[in-house]
């Protein structure tokens, strides 16, 4: 599970943020400032401090954020000096952007703000279209503005060359002003509210955000151009509103709710992807007349009030089509706020004691969950003092909290600590139940010394909420000046009671606040007890029933999680633990070592499972028959087991069966589906015949019991167990489902090689769509949704539970992916576009293809194992591009489409997609925060010397930046840290071989190698760029020892020749083979690639494992393929095999031995 | 490194060497060798000892047989305990193999429950396996179960299968991610010093302030004299499937892997030989 942070602003303006993970409160890392608001979204959060300015807080992230500028060098040609900088009167600018209509010069390209820096000088663009231009980058035309060419020609009179220059975001972990620089008369006055959402309306630009603000003015201001790449954004830009506003909200999608002066909501209407601002308000009564509404908190779906009494409010029928809702309902509680984050989850500040409280049990099908429950995590700072005897020792505790400024409360202080003094240090110390205050007898019953602080504290909170409003609310004219809500703001401290004798004068207007808290952050500074003043859950991933360790004060002793290491966990080293295992040993020694010739009392026998299952017959018609199985066990005299499954089928009323040793069985694959729960089971033979014995069982329950069983006897009748050797091989299905086999040596024999359909698979647990190994035990996957995960090394998990699976090192797992669908829809002269179509049309609802029927209504998630998480929505990033509203254009159905209507169209489509989501268990563990795309892990021999070094790992990232991990080794295969590679395009694939040589495939299908990769510079130096195959666009690449072999969009594989040690990057592509849809080179050099389709595959057998024949040190590009399981494979990788057959291991090294490092 | 599930097997394939050996007093045919076998430690005396009874019953007159019973150090054999717990309890330390007698007549009807047939064992594992459940999840997986998978249990125990047993076992070894263990850990602890037969109490996994209790824990509130010292020294052997488990030991993960097939942690507390 992801780990992600809530953000809080205490009573005195410091933000703090509580990890998902952990269970302690941790100050933000730049704490110069105070504030009053803060808004989180996953990757930032945007506050307003007391000075009123606007803050951004970029999380530190390994990426850069970068961002290009481009100018234009443009030149003619003249007969005297050929071409030079003199251009003619009507020409453009001779440096000019990209239409030519601007000047632009060099020197004249300045930083945005403060938070930018230059990475580098201005450099000229050498890359055209992905062919290099060789030529200083000039490119050529008959005149501007025309078609630029790479090749001079006589006509050519112009040309131009493009210069580029980077520059970075610095201003990460701390909190940077938002410069201020807009035009004096439209500047906004100081602000007051500020929200941050909208990242789910649409995917363009990356990171796109909108932030709106309230000024103490009341008017309302959106700050434009915010994305990934702008995380400032651009300008304030005002919003016209009916009235004045106090208050704004913004959920993750369309909705947008503020509060107004006198109590109503205005809701934005018309946000979406064109118009993120939206068109126009609504305006929506408060529940009652006599209280107005005082805060309002949206989700994607939710819109949870707080009004004038406190009291809190759900807005009942709330979505896209109707943003204002259908009625209030009122809730238990009186908050002071309440704030929707991810997933609708909903914290709010509670009126009474000051504390958070998170809304459990909120999910899709219950919005408005069930209960409040108080967030109990202490501050880090608290840790030392609540901790283990051994934890006071440290040396931070001297430090710590005991001593304070004289007052009050410091005399029971005192008491607390020296009665903390006193206790067992074992024993969990009083001074956290203070921290709970649903216990507040609990924590009198410990310690009267700590109940007479906390009371204290409570007190100290809560008047100014108590006695502030029956003041002021029934004040004679409701003058909205004097609104109670103000006081969930700074102002709350300085009310004090040790100061409020002092009588300082009320609020004389909503700019004072904050002012008094510098003064009066002394006495509560070593607070115990945190009072809190705003929380935003917007960056705060909750899991509609994960665990969160926010609600148990724990005791110091547990260490924080996301230390976790990998392989050893605190239970596993504990010393009871080891002394069970060797007591174990030892009892087993003592009584049965001089028994065995004693005969047992109970003798082994055999053991029959039976049950009902569906099995799909073999011959036509092809259809589920109902069968009786009996899977029967029995053991050898040498301990070993055999199982034999047999079928019982009924066919003309006679009798028959068919049975399987479980022994030749070589992989057994659930292949689930909308309505069935079935597996299929596959033998050599059966490999090859493309037809695997396919069995239904009527409930989950029941086919995993099966599988697991199954699953289990085939490993045992192979001896395989525990987790998988480093050196095995890795794959995975188009569902998602990964398998393993362990290579035999004579797999890679040069002769009497093992024929790879007698590979045996066994499945791990997990879902993931890109798993790469390496042969020390590395294994690095990614999934549908591009989360990184680092194998654990445990077993099981998903379907195997109990035996088949490790106790320890398996982990929760989801994975998110989209399901398509498309309306399609034809032109006819009278209405235009309309879903009524010819007769001889596709659905007017259908898949990519045409030929099924999808509807909207009807399409159901892939398999019962995947959950809708959201509602249908267009997709716009389909290739070809789409019009405004998502569609795409064509001729007839089928045929290419493109984004914009000609008179030639008389069809058009559009893409619709829905996220499903899939939560599993299984050996794996995220790598966050960075989403990647690629991986690749370097290849390395057993015998390889000196594992002294960190194992090279290179990734490129969602976005296409390329990325190299820092830090991984067997003990901590996820490493440490990512490096940055920059590129001057996004990339898409990336593979490292054994001798250090990285090559890379960027999104415009070129190839780049980077120069002078080794252990000591893990990042290289440059990259050299190097054209694809002609006319074509490469999409993968994969290195072996010396091998290098790419793969292009239409399914061709090209070795790369002519590599020599003094010449890395080859001189040519030579085409190996076609039909490939995946390739994966090993340390051996060896090849092994997904193919599209081979003899015998039927439709949804697309993907066969294939393995290279005849590759020979001499002849790398092999002869022939040899075809292994397939049926619906997506993806392996060979890269951990480097287990050679015995005897030609000194005749490979030879050959190998002038190109190693 | 060792895995948690080894602990499982370990347990399940404990065996003690036992040579039995019949009375003195029982009139036999001709002299009756002694009789060993390998006895698993978490199965029943009446469930594994067909062996012992054939071999005995050739040795003598068909009248003289009445229901078997069994005796060690002059201590009626309680066949409704486990095996390995009996042994803890009663021989743990003599030497090896340990020495029971087997007894045709006389059937101490005060100290032993009758075994009429298996179906008396079964019957009095399943209520345990069904009270433990009880105790862990108030019932409700092994209502949940079908019947079938409580035969299934029954029958792994019986034919001694590992495989068999565990795949329904686990089941009641589980319990929601929310909570940090069972409801209440099913344990009995059994004293040779005390008349009672055992104590049992409800105690839970976890304290009030979330911390995992210990065996040490368990033992200092339900039966102090095991562990506090009089005079600075342990007077006792804590002592679960014939090893001493450290009082640090969570509760909790010794239910998961130290219980008897029928889901009770039975702990011996044994006086300390004093050497």
């Amino acid at each position: 599970m992801p780990t992600s942070v809530l953000w809080a602003v205490d009573l005195f303006g410091r933000v703090y943020t509580l990890s998902t993970a952990g269970q302690y409160w941790e100050l933000c890392k730049d704490a110069q400032l105070e504030f009053k608001r803060v808004s989180a979204a996953m990757q930032c959060c945007w506050g307003i401090a007391c000075d009123n300015q606007v803050y951004l807080y970029m999380c530190a992230n390994d990426v850069p954020i970068r961002r290009r500028e481009e100018a234009y060098e443009n030149q003619r040609w003249n007969p005297m000096g050929g071409f030079c900088e003199k251009l003619l009167p009507s020409d453009r600018w001779q440096w000019s952007d990209v239409s030519g209509l601007q000047h632009r010069l060099l020197d004249g390209v300045a930083l945005p703000s403060p938070h930018w820096e230059w990475e580098s000088d201005w450099y000229v663009d050498e890359n055209f279209g992905g062919e290099p231009t060789e030529k200083g980058g000039w490119t050529y035309a008959i005149d501007f503005p025309a078609t630029y060419t790479r090749d001079k020609k006589w006509n050519s009179c112009v040309r131009r060359r493009k210069w580029i220059r980077y520059r970075r975001y610095k201003s990460r972990d701390t909190w940077a002003k938002i410069p201020s620089k807009d035009d004096p008369k439209e500047l906004p006055d100081p602000f007051n509210d500020l929200s941050v959402g909208g990242w789910e309306i649409t995917e363009e630009p990356v990171g796109r955000l909108s932030v709106w603000a309230v000024s103490l003015q009341g008017k309302v201001w959106y700050r434009e151009d915010v994305s990934h790449s702008n995380p400032e954004g651009s300008w304030w830009s005002l919003v016209d509103t009916p009235g004045e506003v106090v208050q704004i909200s913004c959920g993750p999608h369309d909705l947008l709710w503020a509060t107004l002066w006198e109590g109503q909501a205005l809701v934005r209407e018309g946000i979406n992807r064109n118009n993120p601002k939206g068109s126009f308000w609504s305006i929506v009564e408060p529940p009652g007349s006599e209280n107005g509404i005082m805060h309002i908190s949206v989700g994607v779906g939710v819109v949870w009030a707080v009004t004038k009494d406190r009291k809190v409010w759900f807005r009942r029928g709330v979505n896209s089509h109707n943003p204002c809702g259908t009625s209030w309902i009122e809730m238990v509680g009186e908050m002071v706020m309440v704030n929707v984050g991810l997933n609708d989850q909903v914290w709010g500040i509670s009126c009474e004691d000051r504390a958070v409280y998170f809304r459990q049990g909120v999910t899709p099908s219950e919005l408005s969950g069930k209960t409040w429950k108080a967030i109990v995590a202490t501050r880090e700072c608290d840790r030392s003092h609540s901790g283990s005897s051994s934890s006071l020792l440290s040396a931070g505790c001297f430090f710590g909290d005991e001593v304070r400024a004289s007052s009050d409360s410091a005399s029971h202080d005192t008491d607390v600590s020296s009665e903390v003094e006193r206790r067992d240090p074992e024993q969990p110390l009083p001074k956290e139940s203070l921290d709970n205050p649903q216990n507040p007898n609990e924590s009198s019953a410990l310690d009267p010394g700590a109940s007479r602080t906390a009371e204290c504290d409570v007190e100290n909170a809560c008047p100014v909420v108590g006695r502030g409003e029956p003041t002021q609310a029934p004040g004679p004219s409701g003058r909205p000046a004097e609104l109670p809500w103000t006081n969930i703001d700074l102002k709350e401290p300085k009310k004090a009671p040790n100061h409020s004798a002092a009588g300082l004068p009320e609020s004389t207007g909503l700019a004072s606040l904050g002012l008094f808290t510098l003064g009066l952050e002394e006495p509560y500074g070593a607070d115990d007890h945190l009072l809190w003043a705003w929380v935003s859950g917007g960056g705060c991933a909750v899991e509609a029933g994960s665990v969160l360790k926010w609600f148990t004060v724990q005791s110091g002793l547990s260490p924080s999680v996301q230390t976790l290491s990998l392989s050893i966990t605190p239970a596993q080293t504990a010393a009871w633990r080891k002394q069970i295992f060797q007591q174990l040993t030892e009892r087993t020694k003592r009584e049965l070592e001089n028994f065995r010739h004693y005969e047992q009392a109970v003798e082994q026998s055999v053991w029959v499972k039976t049950g009902a299952l569906q099995w799909w017959c073999d011959w036509k018609p092809h259809k589920w028959v109902d069968v009786r199985v009996a899977l029967e066990q029995f053991t050898g005299h040498d301990g070993a087991r055999d199982s034999i499954l047999f079928i019982y089928y009924v066919v003309h009323e006679e009798k028959k069966y068919l049975h399987v040793f479980l022994n030749e069985v070589t992989v057994l694959v659930p292949v689930l589906n909308e309505a069935k729960h079935s597996f299929a089971l596959y033998t050599p033979e059966r490999t090859r015949q493309r037809w695997p014995v396919r069995l239904a069982a009527a409930t989950e329950q029941d086919m995993n019991d099966w599988l697991a069983l199954l699953s289990l006897s085939c490993c045992e009748s192979r001896r395989v167990q525990g987790r998988p050797s480093p050196q095995a091989i890795w794959s995975i299905t188009c569902k998602g489902d990964i398998f393993v086999s362990e290579p035999s040596p004579d797999l890679e024999a040069h002769e009497h090689l093992l024929p790879c359909d007698q590979m045996f698979w066994r499945q791990m647990g997990g879902h993931l769509r890109v798993v790469e190994a390496n042969s020390r035990g590395v294994v690095w996957g990614i999934g549908y949704d591009h989360t990184a995960w680092v194998y654990t090394g445990g077993y099981g998990g998903g379907c195997f539970q109990g035996l088949a699976s490790s106790t320890s090192n398996i982990y929760t797992q989801s994975d998110v992916k989209s399901v398509y669908i498309y309306e399609n829809q034809r032109w006819n002269p009278v209405t235009g576009y309309t879903s009524r179509g010819l007769p001889t049309d596709r659905y007017m609802w259908s898949d990519a293809t045409g030929l099924q029927e999808c509807t909207k209504a009807g399409t159901k998630p892939p398999s019962l194992q995947w959950t809708w998480v959201s509602d249908w929505y267009v997709d716009f990033s389909i290739t070809g591009g789409t019009d405004q509203e998502g569609w795409q254009y064509a001729s007839d159905f089928p045929a290419s489409y493109h984004g914009y209507k000609t008179m030639k169209d008389f069809v058009r489509r559009r893409c619709w997609a829905r996220k499903c989501k899939l939560v599993t268990s299984g050996p794996w563990l995220e790598v966050a925060p960075i989403a990647l795309g690629d991986v690749s892990i370097i290849p390395e021999s057993p015998e390889a010397e000196g594992h002294t070094h960190s194992i090279a790992l290179w990734a490129v990232s969602d976005k296409g930046d390329v990325l190299c991990r820092l830090g991984v080794s067997e003990l901590n295969p996820a490493g440490s840290s990512w490096l940055h590679v920059g590129t001057d395009q996004p990339f898409a694939s990336v593979s490292i071989g054994a001798c250090y040589q990285v090559w890379a495939v960027a999104r415009d299908g070129s190839a780049f190698y980077r120069g002078s990769v080794s252990p000591s510079q893990p990042a290289g130096d440059c990259w050299y760029h190097i054209p694809p195959p002609p006319k074509q666009r490469l999409s993968q690449v994969s290195v072996g020892q010396t091998s290098v072999y790419a793969l292009d969009e239409n399914g061709n594989l090209w070795f790369r020749g002519g590599i020599t040690p003094s010449y890395p990057q080859g001189s040519s592509w030579d085409h190996v083979s076609n039909n490939v849809r995946r390739v994966s080179v090993g340390p051996l050099d060896q090849v092994w690639v997904i193919a599209n389709k081979v003899q015998g595959s039927h439709g949804l057998s697309r993907g066969t494992v294939c393995h290279r024949t005849g590759v020979q040190p001499r002849e790398p590009k092999g002869q022939g393929w040899d075809y292994g399981i397939g049926g619906g494979w997506d993806h392996i990788s060979v890269r951990a095999n480097a287990t050679k057959a015995v005897r030609s291991v000194s005749q490979e090294q030879e050959a190998h031995g002038p190109v190693c490092c | 490194m060792t895995d948690d599930k080894d602990v499982l097997r370990d347990v399940w394939f404990g065996r003690i060497p036992t040579c039995f050996t019949l009375y003195q007093d029982e009139i036999t045919e001709r002299e009756a060798e002694p009789y060993y076998l390998l006895l698993p430690r978490v199965s029943y005396l009446t469930l594994v000892t067909d062996k012992v009874k054939k071999h005995f019953q050739k040795v003598m007159r068909q009248e003289d047989i009445s229901e078997i019973w069994f005796e060690y150090e002059g201590t009626p054999l309680k066949w409704h305990y486990p095996i390995g717990l009996l042994f803890d309890l009663l021989a743990s330390s003599s030497a090896l193999p340990w020495n029971i007698t087997v007894h045709f007549k006389s059937f101490p009807e005060k100290d032993l429950l009758h075994c009429p047939s298996k179906d008396a064992i079964e019957a009095h594992f399943m209520s345990c396996v069904k009270e433990a459940d009880a105790l862990k999840h108030k019932s409700q997986v092994i209502n949940e179960m079908q019947k079938k998978d409580h035969k299934q249990l029954w029958m792994g125990l019986q034919n001694d299968r590992f495989d068999q047993f565990w795949a329904i076992n686990r089941k009641l070894m589980e319990y929601p991610a929310e909570e940090n263990g069972f409801r209440y850990i099913p344990f009995r602890i059994y004293q040779t010093t005390t008349e009672r037969p055992f104590i049992q109490k409800l105690f839970r996994p976890v304290a009030a302030d979330g911390q995992p209790h210990t065996l040490g824990d368990l033992l200092k509130e339900v039966c102090p004299s095991a562990i506090a010292p009089e005079d600075g020294e342990r007077r006792n052997q804590v002592m679960i499937h014939g090893i001493e488990p450290m009082l640090e030991t969570p509760l909790q993960w010794l239910s998961e892997h130290l219980s008897y097939p029928d889901n009770f942690l039975h702990i011996s507390i044994i006086p300390k030989q004093t050497e």
